[in-house]
């Protein structure tokens, strides 16, 4: 057990290989409690979200619908990343980072007054349930009612049954749900999973395989001093319609005039070893950069990393493991999706 | 409490050394320490011939958390690394005390007599814990 932002958290239950590969196989789960839940209510939080997030939340008409989005600062960095769900005209949901709690309620709080938006913290236990047969073990142990409904529901929708929240979204590249449920009714949840063979996966599996499907960690991947366009993220900015003066934007539209300096790319390994959290990468006369996230890839059996580089690096780099440089392969994220190797 | 084996001698860093009756030693790492780094995913061996001081590092054992350096327990020359590991490292995590890596000729065997026994690495494990 290690602390995970302030929570008691396993790394893993048995092997972190094993469990990696039953999500990307079968069914794995990760308790995800630690994570923040806020319920943001009133007339005026729609409007009050075009401009907390650099993601525009004008794109969810449908109740459920939910989308992955950065909130930025002034400057243009990231406080953090979140998925926002739109409920009700007057009512959407966010889901935040543990580690960012404290930082993201003071925020979304000031950010809040002018709107007169209701900001209320929800105490929901979470449980990700991912692979390849995850929804179809996790019906099973849900309530014989939202069985129907759940399976029905489609990628990044969520629906609410009695106190659970169940959603079709997850942090592994595979497909499955993330269900938000009352603190006491959780135990029995995950022992319901266990009977219908669902693995339990601690943080090493979870860090596995969202590295694999190139799924930003916030703290490591990204921080207040980087923008989502050094980050990979440029797909989550909603630029258009050009009027939304979302928090941040100016700040990124100047960096996009500018020019990028840096860029996050995939880096393979091909020889033995593992690329760790701040090794440097000499990336061949367009200058240096450095690991933001690496590990040993399970599915591809060899190291895989994210790193932030110069923004013309070529084909191919040097990594510093252990005082030797290493040579590394750049790849375009992610490495792999839904079982499958993506990269060459 | 992790595996402890009555007939190997020890280290503080979790090494395991065992002796041959021509004078040589077999070293590999013990069931704490496999636990601790959890799975293994690449080992390093020394070559053959190597001079090794006491204390030196000569080995990597690097599982997804980590690298960890293996440290000869005693100076002496490296008969031969366990190239066998390549292919399956995680050997180690499933049978630490049966998965070798590198032996080693002492060049001074009384350099053995101050490797810890079981019963004092038991107590190094309990004084951890």
């Amino acid at each position: 057990m290690v602390d995970f932002g302030g929570w008691d958290m396993p790394v893993n239950y048995g092997s972190q290989i094993e469990e990696h590969h039953a999500v990307r196989r079968d069914a794995g789960m990760f308790d995800v409690s630690h994570m923040t839940v806020v319920d943001l209510e009133g007339p005026k939080t729609r409007e009050f979200l075009r401009m907390l997030l650099a993601n525009d939340v004008d794109k969810l008409r449908i109740p459920g619908k939910a989308l992955y989005s950065c909130m930025l600062n002034e400057q243009g960095g990231i406080i953090d990343d979140l998925i926002v769900y739109f409920l009700r005209d007057d009512w959407f949901r966010m889901v935040v980072n543990a580690a960012t709690h404290d930082k993201d309620m003071a925020w979304i709080g000031e950010q809040a007054q002018a709107f007169d938006v209701q900001i209320s913290e929800r105490d929901l236990a979470m449980i990700a349930v991912q692979g390849p047969k995850a929804r179809e073990r996790a019906v099973q142990a849900l309530p014989p009612d939202a069985r129907t409904a759940a399976l029905a529901l489609k990628p990044f929708m969520a629906l609410k049954f009695g106190g659970f929240f169940i959603a079709r979204t997850g942090y592994t590249g595979e497909d499955g749900f993330e269900i938000m449920l009352p603190p006491g009714q959780a135990t029995a949840l995950w022992q319901a999973l266990i009977e219908q063979g669902v693995v339990p996966c601690g943080l090493g599996a979870r860090d596995t395989l969202r590295l694999e499907a190139a799924m930003n960690l916030y703290g490591q991947d990204m921080d207040e001093n980087v923008t989502p366009l050094e980050s990979g993220l440029d797909w989550t900015i909603a630029w258009e319609p050009a009027e939304r003066a979302f928090i941040g934007r100016y700040a990124l539209e100047a960096q996009r005039d500018a020019g990028i300096k840096r860029k996050i790319v995939g880096l393979v390994l091909e020889d033995k070893g593992v690329m760790r959290s701040h090794q440097k990468v000499m990336a061949n006369g367009a200058g240096e950069g450095e690991i933001t996230s690496g590990t040993f890839s399970p599915t591809l059996e060899r190291s895989i990393a994210l790193a932030r580089v110069p923004v013309n690096t070529g084909d191919s780099v040097q990594v510093d493991i252990r005082g030797k440089p290493v040579k590394a392969r750049v790849v375009k994220p992610p490495f792999v999706r839904n079982g499958k190797i993506l990269i060459k | 409490m992790s595996k402890v084996l009555a007939d190997l001698k020890y280290t503080k860093s979790h090494e395991w050394i065992k002796s041959a009756s021509d004078g040589s030693v077999t070293i590999g790492i013990t069931d704490h320490a496999q636990e601790a780094l959890g799975d293994i995913v690449f080992v390093e061996v020394p070559q053959p011939g190597r001079k090794l001081a006491a204390g030196e590092a000569c080995a990597v054992v690097e599982s997804v958390k980590a690298a960890s350096d293996i440290y000869s327990p005693v100076a002496g020359e490296v008969l031969e690394g366990n190239t066998g590991l390549s292919d399956a490292p995680e050997k180690i995590n499933a049978d630490p005390y049966g998965n070798w890596i590198l032996r080693l000729k002492p060049s001074n065997p009384a350099e053995l007599k101050a490797l810890l026994d079981a019963k004092a690495y038991e107590q190094v494990l309990k004084d951890e814990a």
